[in-house]
């Protein structure tokens, strides 16, 4: 699922000091999983900011919404009626829903409430680890199950460079925590499956137009569209 | 043992301090306490195993969303104590009241402006309680 992390409450303030009347809009989906943007987290955000603006002597309107999804339009549109009340939205959704909300709302600022950081699993509550970087070409079957793309800092495509030091990574020491070499672990992995001699044949070129080098990127699924 | 402690602490019994969830701290300073004191079991002593670690990890929480919005974090505070330490407890009520009188009230909406200390008489400042 995609991980977010919420955003400063003083950065949230200074992009809605201006508005009286804003809704704070949680999204049910991915960042209620990452404790980011549910319906708790907009009860306390609402509550923090109410407090805020009262102390600071400011009339504001805050009121507390949460979507089933803000990446789908028929959830967006349950807003429909309530949208002309309000001055802007803090959509604590991750940047896909922040966008979409603003697209079908184009005439009302849109904030975020949260920092979208990457797509990833709970190791436990209370810590995520990114797992993809939605490359779009897996390439998972032939390295054991682990991806270098998320995995190596470098997306290096063929075994570690010359930074992996006892199943660490350098960047390590950039990031002050242990990260695990991703090649390392996909090694251990295909020496548990018997499957060294994949480093035997180099990868073939993966092809980067379909990640972020192509730029945006769309799917469309024929039988599936109306 | 009839002790006295200050009449406006207002008790909310929950099953255990792991129930306080962070919003029930924030609405409770947002809509009237000037104050909340979360009392735990001792550390080491959950019945829930971990009910009080929870809880003390969601005051911290709490107190650093005060700090960002510009309000005294000692509002809130959390006290470890046993069933069996009443008069301790009964020291902490005073304590926290007297704590959160010498901060003021909460800002609200309405409130006269002017010093904390000036704008509501001596004793009359809400603490509200969270027991466990």
């Amino acid at each position: 699922m995609i991980k977010a992390k919420p955003k400063p409450i003083g950065e949230i303030i200074n992009d809605i000091k201006g508005f009286e009347k804003v809704l704070i809009a949680g999204c049910n989906g991915c960042v209620t999983v990452c404790e980011a943007g549910g319906v708790k987290e907009v009860e306390i955000l609402a509550a923090a900011l109410r407090m805020y603006f009262t102390k600071e002597g400011m009339r504001k309107e805050i009121d507390e919404t949460s979507l089933t999804r803000q990446c789908d339009k028929e959830y967006l549109q349950e807003l429909q009626d309530r949208m002309d009340g309000y001055d802007a939205v803090v959509s604590l959704a991750c940047g896909v829903g922040v966008q979409f909300l603003a697209e079908m709302y184009t005439a009302k600022p849109v904030f975020p409430g949260v920092d979208t950081c990457f797509m990833g699993v709970t190791e436990e509550q209370g810590h995520w680890t990114e797992r993809c970087q939605g490359c779009g070409q897996c390439i998972l079957s032939t390295t054991g199950g682990i991806c270098p793309i998320a995995r190596c800092a470098k997306r290096m495509l063929n075994g570690p460079c010359g930074g992996s030091e006892n199943g660490k990574c350098e960047i390590s020491i950039l990031v002050g925590r242990d990260v695990p070499c991703g090649w390392h672990l996909i090694f251990e992995r295909l020496k548990t499956l018997g499957q060294l001699d994949r480093f035997r044949y180099p990868s073939d070129d993966k092809d980067w137009t379909l990640s972020r080098d192509g730029g945006p990127r769309e799917i469309i699924k024929e039988d599936s569209r109306q | 043992m009839r002790l006295n402690y200050p009449a406006n602490l207002r008790i909310i019994k929950v099953p255990c301090s792991g129930r306080v969830a962070s919003i029930h701290l924030l609405k409770s300073l947002e809509e009237g306490a000037d104050g909340v004191l979360v009392a735990g079991c001792l550390e080491g002593d959950c019945h829930y195993q971990s009910g009080n670690l929870r809880a003390k990890k969601r005051v911290a929480y709490v107190r650093r969303i005060l700090e960002d919005i510009g309000i005294e974090p000692d509002r809130v505070v959390m006290y470890n104590l046993s069933a069996g330490m009443g008069p301790r407890f009964a020291e902490i009520a005073r304590e926290m009241t007297e704590k959160i009188r010498e901060l003021g009230p909460v800002p609200r909406a309405g409130a006269s402006a002017g010093r904390p200390a000036e704008r509501v008489p001596a004793g009359s400042h809400n603490v509200e309680e969270v027991a466990a």
